[in-house]
């Protein structure tokens, strides 16, 4: 038997396809843009093509994210706060606190040793500490979301000095950079400032449920290796990170339908064997 | 920068550098009124910017900056003016300015680029109570520009645009980055343009006048600073505040005008002391 996932971001919407064992078979993502059904669509067609499924092959399916009730094939929707938290606890069970960073919020999420949750909070009202102050930074500056923890990693303080952002909002920070900029600041030096500045933000929002070890990183601002390291160094330890941590929401969502399925189909012939 | 006041000239600019137009007023003391105005886009160099709009507003009337004898800075790059005597601060200067443009002034809306101020102002047109915001784009002008950017609009067009609304849409984000995004959406979705830029204006004023309340809403409310160009934005806080607002063509430079008038007021009190040492000495000397 199989089971999905769908977490429909803000920004990108993740499926992930899981066996009986609770094994991952396949990934599919794709920018969410502005039709939100077309994209949970076509991230589930990925990841049904990457391991030659039909739709069929999958007895139940849970969407989760801000756009959960725009996943038609979806058998039931559940929060992505409970889909990040019994995700988090499956690919690192000691997980205690999650910090969820997105497209466009932040969230932070205490759990239990059953991967439930106790307690969280969320910022979804501004910009500032989400991914798209990440992506402001980044078009001001000319430089791919993807290389921007990079060029914040090669920062010298030593030799550079501190660069502090002093600014919170995303419009007024995309003006900061500019003068910076125009100061002739390096671009190493500003990122890294943008990250601390993020980094800051991030823990007082989890210092609202608690920063109890092991933190678990997740979202898409998690592949960002500038952000790992900025947290590490502010939070002053080791955080969970690993290379599905962006699909971290998906997979709690196919742990859920896993759960489900099973329940459902006890002695019930599957939709396939249906079919033949 | 010089701050010797030389007591005899005629003319006194005011130069209100804000974070995106820079203003100058000439203000002709013999007459107490006006006589030049200009502005320009403040861009990077905020010197330049102030040097070039006080050589407009000369130019148009033919004045020799020379006989400007007084130069006032005000707005966030008052501190930037090479050419200036004083440097003050902006909430004075739209207080007098406003209270200047229209007599019946009680409070001062000025909403600019990057922030929203509420300034309640008494009879001299003093400040009595003040309230800003300038922590994020929410409830100022960049809120605007980036609906227009969502919307691929010029700034100066959305204003005139919105007046065609029917069904204005609301727009819920409080965020001027995420709004951008939810303009995008109701686009997507097929909604008319004056619709979405009516609803996001009457959003940002809900803010905006949750800021003046926070001041007093009574009596007379003018409202200066760029904003005043949009006829749109006017309208929507002309509608969530239940009453006209005073506006006029000179509303956007009630910081510059502001800047001058205080100028104005302190040489005449030290006018009025020196007449008053002399007639003193003058006494002292008869006795």
């Amino acid at each position: 038997m199989l089971v999905a996932g769908v977490d429909v971001g803000s920004t990108q919407t993740k499926a992930i396809i899981l066996n009986e064992n609770g094994e991952t078979v396949a990934r599919g993502m794709v920018n969410t843009g502005a039709n939100v059904v077309k994209a949970a669509e076509k991230a589930f067609q990925l990841a049904r093509q990457s391991a030659k499924l039909d739709e069929w092959d999958v007895a139940y399916i849970v969407g989760t994210g801000y756009g959960r009730y725009k996943v038609p094939f979806g058998d039931t929707q559940i929060t992505e706060i409970s889909c990040h938290a019994r995700g988090a606890a499956y690919l690192f069970p000691n997980t205690r606190t999650i910090l969820d960073i997105g497209g466009q919020d932040t969230k932070g999420i205490r759990t239990n040793e059953k991967g439930e949750v106790v307690d969280f909070c969320m910022n979804d009202k501004c910009a500032a500490g989400t991914g798209r102050f990440l992506a402001a930074a980044a078009e001001v500056m000319g430089i791919s979301l993807d290389d921007l923890g990079d060029v914040a990693l090669r920062a010298n303080p030593e030799q550079d000095g501190v660069l502090r952002i002093t600014n919170v909002c995303t419009v007024f920070v995309e003006t900061e950079i500019m003068n910076h900029l125009s100061k002739g600041r390096k671009a190493e030096q500003i990122l890294a400032g943008v990250h601390q500045s993020i980094a800051a933000r991030s823990v007082s929002l989890l210092r609202r449920v608690g920063l109890n070890p092991e933190i678990t990183f997740t979202g898409g601002v998690s592949r960002n290796k500038g952000m790992v390291a900025a947290l590490q160094e502010k939070m002053g330890m080791q955080i969970n990170v690993g290379p599905d941590s962006q699909f971290i929401g998906a997979i709690g969502a196919a742990l859920f339908a896993l759960e489900r399925a099973k329940a459902r189909h006890e002695g019930e012939p599957t939709a396939k064997e249906l079919q033949t | 920068m010089s701050t010797s006041f030389h007591r005899n000239g005629r003319f006194i600019a005011g130069i209100d550098v804000g974070t995106r137009m820079t203003k100058c007023i000439i203000f002709d003391r013999s007459g107490g009124i006006i006589v030049s105005r200009a502005s320009r886009l403040t861009g990077h160099n905020l010197a330049l910017a102030s040097e070039d709009v006080l050589k407009e507003a000369c130019s148009t009337e033919s004045l020799n900056s020379g006989e400007v004898f007084y130069t006032a800075s005000t707005g966030y790059g008052r501190y930037q003016v090479p050419m200036r005597q004083i440097q003050i601060t902006d909430i004075s200067c739209h207080a007098i300015g406003a209270k200047c443009l229209f007599p019946g002034t009680t409070s001062v809306l000025d909403v600019g680029a990057q922030n929203a101020k509420a300034i309640r102002v008494d009879h001299d047109g003093r400040v009595a109570k003040f309230k800003m915001n300038d922590k994020c784009a929410s409830g100022a002008g960049r809120f605007l520009e980036r609906v227009a950017k969502g919307l691929e609009l010029e700034l100066d067009d959305i204003g005139n645009l919105s007046l065609r609304s029917k069904d204005p849409q609301p727009i819920s984000s409080i965020c001027a980055v995420l709004a951008e995004s939810e303009v995008i959406n109701l686009i997507t979705i097929g909604y008319p343009v004056e619709d979405i830029l009516m609803g996001a204006y009457l959003s940002i004023s809900d803010r905006i006048v949750a800021l003046l309340r926070q001041v007093g809403v009574d009596g007379e409310i003018t409202l200066t600073g760029g904003i005043t160009h949009n006829a749109g934005m006017v309208r929507a806080l002309e509608q969530k505040l239940g009453k006209p607002l005073n506006v006029c063509p000179d509303s956007e430079y009630a910081g510059a005008l502001g800047a001058c008038l205080l100028v104005e007021r302190r040489l005449k009190k030290l006018e009025d002391q020196n007449i008053q040492d002399f007639n003193k000495s003058a006494t002292a000397v008869n006795s």
